[in-house]
């Protein structure tokens, strides 16, 4: 008999509420536990509670051969799978030094910024509900978000798990006509944006709950671990693309985006601006997109020297890396992730204190976390 | 048929024209519940970019009827830790309360159940003892979700009743008196939106926080307090619960129209038809702002309600009183 | 990238006993554990690594390790510690007052090897239920199915009812 998960507060203060705030919500965020202590609506400790998605990946991915963790890693940040497969891959390619062909690096740029535009158009949607406005923002950024998980159906066949990145280089080529697609895709999604950052940011109400609100200093940011859109937020110009460059990010032309102030309204508003910055690049990596061979050639059985590597990718969340150890066998010894929002998500105390309920909320939804890769 | 007609004599006796009349109001706002509800899925759906309703019935036209008998057939779960005669008392008395101020309501010169002389003041002042089923509601069930809901009600239904007296005072200071009929008779030559502009604003942010609907919708916040302060009540409860509150929204717009926008003056067709579209066209608009605004938070909320609303009435009414006695 | 080095093994001589650069942009060192704090504050506060990546625990046949992922914004320069611990009974001392970001990596990997980090403001279980039994990530916890319930306990109550 299974005993129910008991769970001990510490000492309450005089006329507080405690409220549980349960791992079923119509927050939409996912399986989240918090617990509140209120004193009216004034939130003074916060509680988060996670560990309700966690299936063991690390445990499982010991089993596994090195080629069959790749569908694995697809549903870690569900809503970002290409990143995961990408950092899985550039690990192993690095410990069993594969160079891999300039075609599918330029593919596997377009791809991966593909998915960042769709992440980060999920991320305003699921913004806007938090904030109040019932779905209609919602249905606005997934009719746009419908366009890419189109075109990665005609890559992969999934729509959301695309297991197309894979060890040596991809699952296979472009289909016909693909580069027009994406050509007319990112054209509408520009001018869609356009009335995106209209719809919100020239609201009066969205601007007062979110200005302000959620403020993380940057001292604060880089001692808590942030990464991504809330570190950038916070002041400090760092992306992973840039300061530990993997694949050919350095031959494009972009910008990194940052925000001074730290609240909601900056994170947000970077949401926007890398949508527009990944668009430039998706562009740019079309107009150089080289023939030649997908795959390179690699060993039928992957057993990869004994060794260790570190591999990072900055994924639409953040700082994304993954520890592979490896002892000679066709399965990995340890394999570990550092998620995004598992990091982010350990803020959520600090910023949310004398907030109110309402602030906690937007708060929770401006680091956005994906419980796929917060519990793995 | 002669002998119906003859009946009709009887209308003048106020007790036959209050039942009467009562019951066919109650009636005729049952029904307009219906219709508008469904109106309401299917322009918030277009709004955002989906259909709406559209299985039952042609163009979904039945489906409020099946939600209606779902919400019939449901388990009436009442929780054990919960005050249960209040719990049972909340939504019956909720639903009696937010029919009461149509008695008083013209829509037309004789279509109006009780001519009082006092009647906007009986309109205020029965509709804002709706705050009593609200605070049972959020107490009752004993949930600190509801509690939450029910506070936040609370405290936004106090904030709206006193700009609103005083943006009605200024409609009152222009016609002379409160009868519902003389205020819209009054409004034959000219609609008091124009020379009442500031208290028209008033007025339309206080009966949209008096409808609860979105910018001001704390009490039932969808996306933070699961379903406010309905969150306990489940089968016919929740239903009463929630048209209860869509009469209110009703109310709200019959308000803005017969105070400001004219009543049932308008050029060819008869009056009640002129009061029920421009009825729907505040309405409409009111389900527009659901669909496209996001939520203000309650300390904001009660900002404007007492810091902005009342100045700005209060400099209403001196403006009025003013032009009032300079003009004669 | 040398100069990291060289100066860690000066102020620290006989606790560094293995170092390897890789691609020279990542550093791998290991120290012994008596050394680990002052290691981790000369670190932070002389060489500007002020960002902790991720607390990983491994589980080798002769010993536990615990390996910090080091990253300086300034420098742009990775520096893992690896940190060996003792089979039977391992221990380490936190590194939250250090980086509070560790706090909930320590939390994880304490409760999937069985790791305790000594002073940790909040020891409590992260992922797993409160009443988890076992340290699912060591190398002899077996990924079986336990059975939730048993067959003989289903049949009883069937005849019963």
């Amino acid at each position: 008999m299974m005993p129910l998960r008991k769970f001990e507060y510490e000492e309450i203060g005089e006329g507080r509420l405690v409220i549980n705030l349960g791992p079923q919500h119509p927050s939409t965020h996912g399986v989240l536990r918090l617990i509140a202590e209120l004193d009216g609506e004034r939130v003074k400790k916060v509680l988060p509670i996670i560990g309700y998605l966690h299936r063991g990946f690390e445990k499982i991915a010991e089993n596994r051969n090195y080629p069959m963790i790749v569908p694995l890693t697809d549903r870690l940040d569900y809503l970002s799978a290409m990143s995961n497969n990408m950092v899985y891959c550039q690990a192993i390619e690095e410990l069993m030094n594969i160079k891999i062909s300039e075609r599918t690096e330029y593919i596997r740029v377009i791809v991966l910024e593909l998915q960042r535009i769709a992440s980060h158009l999920a991320s305003v949607g699921f913004f806007g509900n938090d904030v109040g406005v019932t779905f209609t923002a919602m249905m606005y950024t997934f009719r746009e978000r419908e366009l890419i998980i189109n075109l990665f159906e005609t890559l992969s066949g999934a729509r959301l798990t695309y297991n197309y990145i894979r060890i040596g280089g991809l699952r296979e080529d472009l289909p016909k006509g693909f580069e027009n697609n994406v050509l007319q895709s990112i054209d509408i999604i520009e001018k869609k944006v356009d009335e995106y950052e209209e719809f919100f940011s020239e609201n009066e109400i969205f601007r007062r709950r979110t200005q302000g609100i959620g403020v993380l200093k940057l001292k604060d940011a880089i001692n808590l671990g942030a990464t991504g859109p809330v570190l950038r937020g916070s002041g400090l110009k760092s992306d992973v693309r840039v300061t530990d460059p993997y694949t050919i990010y350095d031959r494009f032309d972009w910008d990194i985006i940052t925000e001074k102030k730290g609240d909601c309204f900056a994170r947000y508003n970077i949401w926007i601006n890398e949508i527009r910055q990944s668009i430039s690049i998706v562009r740019q990596a079309l107009n150089g997109l080289p023939k030649g061979e997908i795959n390179v050639k690699i060993p039928r059985v992957i057993k990869p020297e004994p060794g260790e590597v570190y591999s990072k990718i900055e994924s639409p969340r953040g700082e994304l890396a993954m520890n592979v150890i490896s002892d000679g066998t066709p399965k990995p010894y340890r394999l570990k992730i550092r998620s995004p929002a598992f990091c982010n998500l350990s803020l959520l105390p600090t910023i949310s204190e004398e907030g109110l309920i309402a602030d906690l909320i937007a708060t929770l939804g401006s680091i956005d976390p994906v419980f796929g890769e917060v519990d793995r | 048929m002669e002998y119906l007609l003859s009946l009709l004599v009887y209308l003048s006796n106020p007790w036959v024209k209050g039942l009467v009349g009562g019951i066919g109001l109650a009636l005729a706002i049952a029904g307009s519940i219906v219709l508008l509800l469904w109106v309401e899925r299917k322009f918030i759906g277009r709004l955002q970019h989906r259909y709406g309703p559209n299985r039952v019935g042609k163009f979904g036209i039945l489906q409020l009827v099946v939600d209606g008998i779902k919400l019939l057939t449901k388990e009436d779960i009442i929780p054990d830790a919960a005050d249960k005669t209040v719990f049972k008392l909340a939504p019956i008395i909720g639903f009696a309360i937010a029919f009461l101020p149509f008695l008083a309501i013209p829509f037309s010169e004789t279509m109006i159940v009780s001519d009082l002389n006092v009647g906007i003041l009986f309109i205020l002042a029965v509709s804002s003892m709706a705050v009593v089923p609200t605070l049972m509601a959020g107490w009752s069930p004993n949930n600190k979700y509801n509690l939450l809901g029910g506070m936040r009600a609370a405290a936004l239904m106090i904030s709206y009743e006193v700009p609103m007296g005083l943006a009605i005072i200024g409609v009152v200071m222009l016609t002379d008196s409160m009868s519902m009929v003389e205020i819209v008779k009054a409004q034959e030559k000219i609609w008091f939106i124009f020379p009442q502009a500031l208290g028209f604003v008033v007025f339309v942010v206080a009966a949209f926080m008096e409808a609860a609907r979105l910018p001001f919708d704390l009490p039932e916040a969808e996306s933070e307090i699961v379903q406010g302060w309905t969150t306990e009540f489940s089968g016919m409860k929740f239903a009463m619960l929630l048209f209860a509150e869509y009469i209110h929204s009703i109310l709200a717009s019959l308000l803005i129209v017969i105070l400001f926008l004219g009543g049932w003056h308008g050029p060819i067709l008869p009056a009640p038809i002129w009061i029920l579209i421009k009825t729907f066209i505040v309405m409409l608009i009111l389900m527009w702002m659901r669909a496209t605004v996001p939520r203000v938070r309650i300390d904001q909320l009660l900002n404007v309600g007492w810091k902005v609303l009342i100045p700005l009435a209060m400099i209403n009414i001196a403006f009025t009183g003013t032009a009032r006695v300079i003009l004669g | 990238m040398s100069e990291i080095l060289s100066s860690l093994t000066e102020k620290f001589p006989d606790s560094i006993t293995n170092t390897k650069v890789q691609r020279k942009t990542r550093i791998w060192v290991t120290v012994k554990i008596d050394v680990l704090i002052d290691v981790c504050e000369y670190l932070k506060n002389k060489q500007d690594f002020n960002h902790l990546s991720s607390v990983v625990g491994v589980d080798y046949k002769d010993r536990f390790e615990v390996v910090y992922h080091l990253w300086s914004y300034s420098k742009k320069r990775q520096l893992s510690l690896k940190v060996p611990l003792e089979k039977e009974n391992p221990k380490v001392k936190t590194v939250t007052k250090i980086w509070r970001s560790a706090n909930w990596h320590e939390r994880e990997t304490a409760e999937l090897f069985g790791i305790t980090f000594e002073e940790h403001p909040y020891p409590k279980h992260l992922l797993l239920a409160d009443d988890f039994e076992g340290y699912p990530l060591r190398k002899d916890f077996k990924l079986v199915e336990k059975p939730w319930f048993d067959k003989n306990d289903a049949s009883e109550k069937q005849k019963t009812d």
